[in-house]
């Protein structure tokens, strides 16, 4: 029962990934790609890692799985501004 | 006649992206394009080597091969293409050579990979060094062959890195820094680089006992380096004139050092004493990991130690650090 939640919740990550790649690709401008990428493969990341997390019912693991989802937010959150922002001020020059 | 399991097949889309994208950035005739496909290649090589349980190399290829390499060439792009439009291409002559290169390797490496097939089975190397380990004073057998069973080529490869940084030093001009960075670089400055710092300190720990490492170690430290020098701070966090130099020559001074102690007390050059073995790979690989940082970071700062200018100076004609 918990490994098909698991499953699930892998599965539904994989898509959330799927159709990020599909915005990154078929968006027209750098903007609504960053918004495609960050928004779909942060939420997609954080179902693969409860999938998993799940899968092992371990604390340390899921702890540690929780971390890699906190840095990839962090990390994503901040590039994808200053990827926005140098875009902005090379438009702007 | 090939056994045919249906697990495999991720690892056979794995291995063929992975050759995808090393011809695609050894094939792109702009060098942006092709060093940001170089940087994506060794993340990609970093899970063929989790895959292979090979987790040493996968951690060493994913802070060195694809972290620092990546940063260092970029930031030797950023110097190369200046002020001249056509520096970011690749001529015709260097085209050419870059195919020659290619078709050679891989006569050489298919070459070797049908020696490997077809030889004699000899004895492997790696049964011995796991029969000796519990001899080697730590468990973890990639470090024991690093530090203990031969040393000899981790010293010369910190001579090398060494020679390198001389090198850098000597060529001295000093890279232009960065703009200070904005609120939310800056936040992710401050939550980043002391992970980086703790990161670093527990990968040259578990070394003894699981995959880390000195170069591992030293690559991490080094990456919290860079991070502060994106941001803005020129000294990128190395210390001072003389300090610098202690640092710099710390991991290959301290390792001759236990070489020759154990030299003049009897031993064989590096055969350190069995209680002892423990403790000094220890110290020799903190020494290492110290060395390795500073190198790497100034090799990427550029210029001679003792010279560069107050943080706080700041000037507008900058390039941004995206």
């Amino acid at each position: 029962m918990l490994d098909l939640l698991a499953l699930i919740l892998v599965f539904s990550g994989i898509v959330f990934f799927f159709f990020g790649a599909i915005g990154l690709l078929r968006l027209p401008d750098l903007h609504s790609r960053l918004h495609a990428l960050t928004k779909a493969d942060n939420l997609g990341l954080g179902l693969v890692i409860v999938g998993v997390a799940l899968l092992h019912a371990s604390l340390l693991v899921g702890l540690k799985l929780l971390l890699i989802w906190l840095l990839a937010l962090l990390g994503s959150a901040a590039s994808a501004h200053l990827i926005s922002q140098y875009a902005l001020r090379r438009r702007r020059q | 006649m090939i056994d045919l399991n249906l697990t495999i097949l991720p690892d056979l889309l794995l291995a063929a992206m992975l050759i995808g994208l090393a011809w695609a950035a050894l094939s792109s005739d702009d060098l942006r394009r092709g060093v940001v496909l170089f940087i994506a290649f060794g993340l990609l090589l970093a899970i063929v080597w989790a895959r292979l349980q090979a987790p040493d190399l996968a951690l060493a290829e994913a802070a060195i091969g694809a972290g620092l390499s990546g940063a260092l060439l970029l930031v030797a792009l950023r110097d190369g293409v200046a002020g001249n439009e056509t520096a970011g291409k690749l001529s015709r002559l260097s085209r050419w050579l870059v195919d020659l290169f290619v078709l050679i390797m891989t006569c050489l490496i298919g070459w070797v990979l049908w020696l490997t097939i077809y030889a004699e089975p000899v004895e492997r190397l790696a049964q011995l060094a796991n029969t000796m380990l519990d001899r080697s004073g730590v468990s973890n057998p990639v470090t024991a062959v690093l530090l203990n069973y031969r040393a000899y080529d981790t010293l010369l490869e910190l001579v090398v890195v060494l020679t390198a940084v001389l090198g850098v030093v000597v060529v001295g001009r000093q890279r232009r820094g960065y703009r200070q960075a904005g609120p939310v670089f800056c936040g992710l400055v401050q939550w980043l680089v002391p992970l980086l710092v703790v990161t670093a300190g527990y990968l040259l720990w578990v070394g003894a006992h699981a995959p880390g490492g000195a170069f591992q170690a030293g690559a991490t430290l080094a990456a919290a380096g860079i991070v502060l020098r994106l941001a803005g701070y020129d000294a990128a966090g190395l210390p001072d004139g003389r300090l610098l130099r202690w640092l710099l020559v710390a991991g290959t001074g301290l390792f001759l050092l236990i070489g020759l102690g154990v030299t003049l007390s009897g031993g064989a050059v590096l055969q350190y004493p069995e209680a002892w073995s423990g403790s000094l790979i220890l110290l020799i690989e903190s020494a290492a990991t110290a060395s390795i940082a500073a190198a790497l970071v100034l090799a990427y700062r550029g210029g001679r130690p003792g010279d560069w200018s107050s943080a706080g100076d700041r000037d507008p004609n900058r390039e941004v650090s995206t």
